[in-house]
């Protein structure tokens, strides 16, 4: 599905990704673990188009994405759920759902799938013309999943989705991906800083320290290694 | 009484077309933070466009309103991709800094085409002697009727455009946030470009219907240089961001300096629109409509 060799990012001469490679199955979750400054969210932003790497490749289905730019990434199915929610404050909730449908240009196929997020997050559904403005830290993230579910991808990257939220509304937006794994077969890559969470609804994880890969695994495994846990992933 | 409300209504088309340009100037304000100078400059030059086709080819009004609106729209969307894209990652001041060499590049051009000493009439599109009410003679004329209308039409356009078509929404997000619009597969960079378009065809309408008024002319600098600036007036009176403020602003301008005008001395209109845009700063830092900063989590 999603196939990242041996990448190498550069911000200026900070190398933010230092030769990571990864290899992603359909209908599965993976976990990408660490602590600030990992690389991890250098790692989505490499695979979508947003930053270009400096050597390494990525295949994502036949597609060579390693000069691709992100809006052709997207319409190769893959979403982005950006870090810190991204969703803009200035447009309402529908309009929000709306561009995330837009390039598609199928009408249809819009109002079934906004009624499928609607249904999946009720409380968005209440405030569809609301402004942005007005939600809560959790309605925003669910607007920010939704709003990607919109494209009917087949990846989905996400950014720290946990970041600032209840644990209880965490547990929920896991328990969503898990759903979306389960149901559409949908493939999800989780960039996470509460390790915990993640690895309890994925099934492979990395852990990234300093732009290198210091382990990797069934996600069962890396959750039981306690050196790796204390460590690396603070827990 | 009579007269105050004559003079309202005198500077009611004038009002109209600052806010026109007002509106060309928030329009890419809101879209990528650039104060655009060139403005002033690409008005200038369209509406030379068209002068040169109803007075020197007697071309008919409003195929010459047309191609100068489309030659606006070219030269906005190529100003855009050939000057301002490349400078656009560079610290903030820079793309403004081309948008003023541009409109010193534009006036000279003009000059070297069309001359530089002449003034030069435009045709109105109606007349422009006012109406009448019983014995009075008012500051109205159909030709005012005809620039308030054409600009409301703008307003009302720009308003459906941008809020109820898919396109009008693509160009708030990447206005909004261009990083998020990317990740959602909207093609910011084209959208730039039609932004800029489309806010120099407003403005070469408003360059029309200026040299069509009554005190109109076409020149390469005075009279576009002043439309320049009573538009930045009337955007920053609006609160730059808002393209209700600029209407609003245009609006007020018209009036106030129609008032000026007329009760203190025509001499010295220009000092009229700094006095009430200081004033309107002073009172409201951030402009009339400005809203508070959303907060962002």
């Amino acid at each position: 599905m999603l196939k990242i060799d041996e990448v190498v990012t550069t911000y200026g001469a900070v190398r933010a990704l230092n030769g990571v490679s990864l290899d992603v199955e359909p209908a599965t979750i993976t976990a990408v673990l660490g602590a600030n400054g990992a690389g991890k969210t250098t790692l989505l932003r490499t695979v979508n188009g947003l930053v270009r790497p400096r050597s390494g490749r990525i295949v994502y289905e036949d597609h060579d994405l390693t000069r691709t730019p992100v809006e052709r990434v997207v319409r190769l199915g893959v979403a982005h759920v950006p870090e810190g929610r991204g969703v803009i404050t200035e447009l309402t909730v529908e309009e929000n759902l709306r561009l995330g449908a837009l390039w598609r240009r199928d009408r249809k196929q819009m109002s079934t799938s906004m009624a499928e997020v609607y249904e999946l997050f009720p409380p968005l559904a209440e405030r569809k013309t609301k402004s942005v403005d007005t939600l809560s830290g959790g309605e925003r993230q669910m607007l920010a999943v939704g709003r990607a579910l919109m494209s009917k991808p087949k990846l989905l990257l996400l950014d720290e989705p946990s970041l600032g939220l209840a644990p209880r509304i965490t547990a929920q937006i896991m328990a969503t991906l898990r759903t979306l794994r389960d149901e559409q077969q949908m493939t999800v890559v989780l960039v996470e800083q509460n390790a915990r969470s993640a690895l309890s609804v994925a099934d492979q994880a990395i852990v990234l320290n300093l732009g290198r890969v210091v382990a990797s695994g069934p996600a069962g495994e890396l959750a039981a290694d306690e050196k790796l846990r204390h460590a690396y992933l603070g827990f | 009484m009579f007269r105050f409300v004559n003079l309202a209504l005198g500077g009611v088309s004038n009002g109209m077309i600052y806010a026109a340009v007002a509106l060309s100037l928030v329009m890419i304000w809101r879209s990528t933070r650039i104060v655009n100078f060139a403005a002033g400059g690409m008005l200038m030059f369209t509406t030379f466009i068209g002068w040169d086709l109803v007075q020197v080819h007697n071309v008919n009004y409003w195929a010459a309103l047309a191609v100068a609106t489309l030659s606006g729209l070219i030269i906005g969307g190529v100003a855009e991709r050939v000057l301002v894209r490349p400078v656009e990652t560079g610290p903030p001041l820079n793309p403004v800094i081309v948008t003023l060499g541009l409109l010193i590049a534009l006036e000279a051009l003009a000059g070297m085409i069309w001359g530089n000493s002449q003034s030069h009439s435009y045709p109105p599109a109606y007349d422009f002697r006012g109406y009448t009410a019983g014995s009075h003679h008012l500051f109205f004329a159909p030709n005012d009727l005809f620039i308030v209308i054409t600009v409301a039409a703008i307003v009302v356009l720009l308003y459906l455009l941008f809020q109820r078509t898919a396109l009008g929404l693509r160009m708030r997000a990447a206005a909004f946030n261009p990083e998020v619009s990317r990740l959602l597969g909207v093609r910011v960079g084209r959208l730039l470009t039609l932004g800029w378009a489309v806010s120099a065809a407003v403005g070469a309408v408003a360059g029309v219907l200026a040299a069509g008024t009554s005190t109109g002319y076409v020149q390469p600098t005075g009279p576009f240089d002043a439309l320049l600036v009573y538009g930045f007036t009337a955007a920053v009176i609006g609160g730059l961001d808002s393209p209700a403020g600029a209407v609003v602003g245009g609006l007020s301008l018209g009036l106030l300096l129609s008032w000026a005008d007329s009760y203190i001395d025509n001499n010295i209109e220009p000092m009229y629109a700094l006095v009430i845009l200081v004033a309107v700063l002073m009172v409201r830092p951030n402009g009339l409509f400005a809203r508070a900063a959303a907060r962002r989590v």
